[in-house]
């Protein structure tokens, strides 16, 4: 693995740094949160990220991509993490992207991806049934009605779920209530008859859904994968949009924390700044080795999917662990450290704490990687 | 430069000729050579592999050749240190006059000083210790009382330095002194080197909590110093000093990757010993968890040790990270061995004799020995008021 990055990678990350700093800082989504937007993100600058390429980082060139890679998207996610911006990346870019390149028929492939990379259309992985993730406890049923499925079951946390235009759909084929194999990925239409959604106004102020289908019909050519055979197809999706989640995570632990320390060397009481305080710095010191170490973690899981390396589950795992428990100590040291003022709406330290919480119980918090990082390490 | 491939291939053509057999196992504790005068070299041959390690100056390879090295670069060295490891061969000799006097004395000993002393090193032939801390002065380093009076041609020293590491096996000690009592505390201190084989200093083993006795206290009476073992300028010393240490808090951040290479036992194994196991997993959930826990961040750790590495090497200079290693690789050792003991249950708290492993007698030491590692070279707390305040600034 590469832990240092290319001079592409550096350009790609100035860029994104800047672009979100200017163009979308906390204020956007405070904004988006006040005028209970009906899209909660912005659609012109989503066409505008588009424009710079980073919706088709994962997408190879024959469908309009550049296929840069999840270094590269890592990044961007980084230093959107760092204004907490609120964009489809996760849910397009990063998982809609993969699932299709991974798994998508020719014809899905041509069908959806040069949309995609354009920034026209957005995906969304219904996935989830309960209040913890678990990819494989699938209920939602896909029968076999003539040429092609009817789904009918409840997904829960979809994430970016009320402005997809599509949606890929974990249902259940064949087997039992938590059996792994007998699982299939379906391409819905949102329009589809039968399927609707529900906005849930999160804690974090930003998008998720809950989608019901009932009799939904889909064709055959729909399914996205083998049948039942979508737990592969779907653990590769997961581990990739743990790993940008995990660096978006690392880009608001990092800003989040940086704004503490600030606030440590501002803020004075006792007639010294509070920074002096040895109760406070070590414990300031203490997150700053978590953050370079799993800035580490994160680039070793972006680099590891680029490369091709063998133990991309276990970086995986590994990245989502350490941004998990990070993101948590400094999101809520955050606003320990800022005292009463930290506890006010008008301060935006709270929004990464609110944001820590939702962000670590996406796609597995960290009991979740621990017992899966044991079990792949063979303990 | 010239080609590492071919570099990779001469090298482990040469350690597969030259190192004997008995050197390509697993290092029991009391094979560990340290060199000096005092050096039984319980197994010959591991004199033989030194010898032979040493006249080719890969004892310290990147050290310049007339000072005995090799003068490898750091690709090469790293090359060595990777052939080295694939062939399992033993380290020939370890010792701080390798990890933290070498490097000090190159950067600023005279020529002479040079010379006279870096090249037994290299040959194991003079064994090192430090005598930095004082019964009065540990955290608070600067405050050291031991006096070097300089008489014509002569220091004369007198004083008492505490938890010298190895002084009852060693020959020479490179030590901190006040030379000048009215300065400002760190204005007053200076560098010698000091030959224990003046009858004026004593060294007195201390009994650890682990049983052994590694280091002692170290007393110092009208011990005659020869004014050229000064190192630098008088009364600037403590410059010396503070990259004495960072080479000494480089060595020990690489802890847990030492004793992984030796250390047969992992928590993990031990637990499924121990504790058993349920459809080939840890049998008990919590213990697994913490187990896990730790791995990941040992593993994440490591990483941070590589990328700092790789950020070197691309010319970087050393990043913040670097101020962390001491810190989190021993904390992450100590947890190592409570794991282990947590995993082990009463196997792992006998203390000697019959009724335990071998193995797990000396992890019970081990594990009591590692509590010093985050005391020994500045402490837990000492690395956490560095990095607060060099890394973020924090104000004092
Ligand atoms: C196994 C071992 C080997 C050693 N080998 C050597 C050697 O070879 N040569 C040598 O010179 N020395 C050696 N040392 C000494 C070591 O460097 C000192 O023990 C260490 O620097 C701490 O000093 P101290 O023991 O006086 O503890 P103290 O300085 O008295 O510290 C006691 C406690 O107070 C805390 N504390 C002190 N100051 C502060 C502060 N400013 N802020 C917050 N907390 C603070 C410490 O962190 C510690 O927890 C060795 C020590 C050990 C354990």
């Amino acid at each position: 693995m590469t832990l240092t990055l290319s001079s592409e990678a550096r350009l790609v990350q100035d860029t994104a740094l800047e672009f979100f700093r200017d163009k979308s800082p906390i204020t956007a989504l405070r904004k988006l949160r006040d005028t209970q937007d009906a899209d909660g993100f912005s659609r012109p600058l989503w066409r505008e990220m588009a424009e710079l390429g980073w919706t088709g980082f994962l997408v190879p060139e024959e469908w309009g991509g550049s296929g840069f890679g999840h270094v590269g998207l890592g990044l961007v996610m980084e230093a959107a993490g760092r204004t907490l911006a609120a964009t489809p990346l996760l849910s397009t870019s990063l998982i809609g992207a993969s699932a299709l390149v991974l798994a998508g028929s020719g014809m899905q492939k041509d069908t959806h991806l040069p949309g995609l990379v354009a920034g026209d259309q957005i995906f969304a992985l219904a996935l989830e049934e309960g209040p913890h993730h678990a990819p494989t406890r699938i209920a939602t049923a896909a029968k076999k009605h003539g040429g092609g499925y009817r789904l009918s079951g409840k997904k829960t946390f979809v994430l970016d779920g009320h402005v997809a235009d599509t949606l890929i759909v974990a249902a259940r084929t064949s087997g039992g209530a938590n059996d792994r194999s007998g699982i299939t990925l379906f391409l819905v239409p949102a329009s589809a008859p039968g399927l609707s959604r529900t906005r849930t106004i999160m804690v974090d102020s930003r998008n998720a859904a809950i989608v019901t289908l009932k009799d939904v019909e889909v064709a055959d050519e729909a399914a996205l994968g083998p049948i039942d055979g979508g737990s592969d197809v779907l653990e590769a999706v997961l581990d990739r949009a743990r790993a940008g989640l995990a660096a978006e995570m690392l880009g608001s632990a990092a800003e989040c924390f940086e704004r503490t320390v600030q606030y440590l060397k501002d803020r004075k009481q006792f007639g010294v700044a509070i920074g002096s305080f040895q109760a406070l710095k070590h414990r300031a010191a203490q997150m700053f080795c978590e953050l370079e170490v799993t800035h580490s973690a994160v680039l070793a899981c972006l680099s590891g999917l680029d490369e091709g390396a063998n133990d991309v589950p276990a970086l995986a795992s590994l990245a989502k662990t350490k941004a998990n428990d990070t993101f948590f100590l400094v999101g809520n040291e955050g606003v320990q450290m800022h005292g009463g003022i930290g506890m006010t709406d008008e301060h935006e330290i709270g929004f990464f704490t609110k944001r820590a919480r939702v962000a670590l119980a996406t796609f597995g918090n960290s009991a979740f990687h621990r017992d899966r990082y044991a079990a792949l390490n063979g303990y | 430069m010239p080609d590492l491939n071919t570099f990779r291939a001469e090298t482990r053509a040469w350690l597969e000729q030259n190192c004997p057999p008995s050197m390509r196992t697993a290092q029991p504790d009391d094979e560990a050579i340290t060199g000096g005068t005092r050096e039984k070299y319980k197994n010959p041959e591991s004199k033989i592999w030194l010898d032979r390690m040493a006249a080719k100056g890969w004892t310290a390879p990147t050290w310049p050749k007339e000072y005995g090295g090799a003068a490898l670069s750091e690709p090469e060295a790293r090359v060595l240190a990777e052939e080295m490891q694939a062939l399992n061969c033993r380290p020939p000799i370890r010792g701080m006059g390798f990890s933290m006097l070498g490097p000090t004395l190159l950067e600023y000993g005279t020529e002479e000083q040079k010379r006279t002393h870096l090249p037994k090193i290299v040959t194991g032939e003079i064994r090192w210790c430090q005598g930095y801390s004082e019964p009065g002065s540990g955290s608070d380093l600067a405050s050291l009382s031991t006096r070097a009076v300089l008489q014509g041609e002569h220091f004369l020293v007198n004083g008492h330095k505490i938890w010298t590491s190895g002084a009852h096996f060693s020959d020479w000690i490179f030590c901190l002194v006040r030379t000048d009592p009215t300065a400002k505390k760190h204005e007053g201190i200076s560098f010698l080197l000091i030959d224990m084989s003046d009858p004026g200093v004593r060294p007195q083993p201390i009994r650890l909590i682990s049983g052994y006795s590694v280091f002692c206290e170290t007393f110092f009476d009208n011990v005659q110093v020869p004014a050229k073992n000064l190192v630098g300028e008088m009364n600037k010393g403590w410059t010396i000093a503070k990259r004495l240490l960072e080479h000494e808090r480089k060595g020990i951040g690489g802890i847990g990757e030492r004793a992984k290479e030796r250390s047969e036992q992992t928590p993990e194994q031990l637990a499924k010993k121990y504790v058993g196991e349920t459809d080939g997993r840890i049998a008990a959930p919590a213990l697994r968890d913490a187990i896990a826990r730790f791995n990941i961040d040992q593993r994440a750790f490591g990483l941070t040790r590589q990328r700092t590495a790789e950020e070197a090497k691309a010319g970087a200079p050393p990043g913040p990270a670097s101020a962390m290693f001491k810190y989190y690789a021993t904390e992450l050792n100590k947890r190592r061995y409570e794991l282990m003991l947590d995993s082990a249950g009463t196997e792992m708290l006998g203390w000697e004799g019959e009724g335990f492993e071998p193995d797990n007698l000396r992890t019970t030491r081990d594990w009591l020995r590692a509590k010093a590692n985050t005391i020994e070279g500045g402490t837990s707390e000492i690395q956490l008021n560095i990095i607060a305040k060099r890394v973020l600034g924090l104000p004092d």
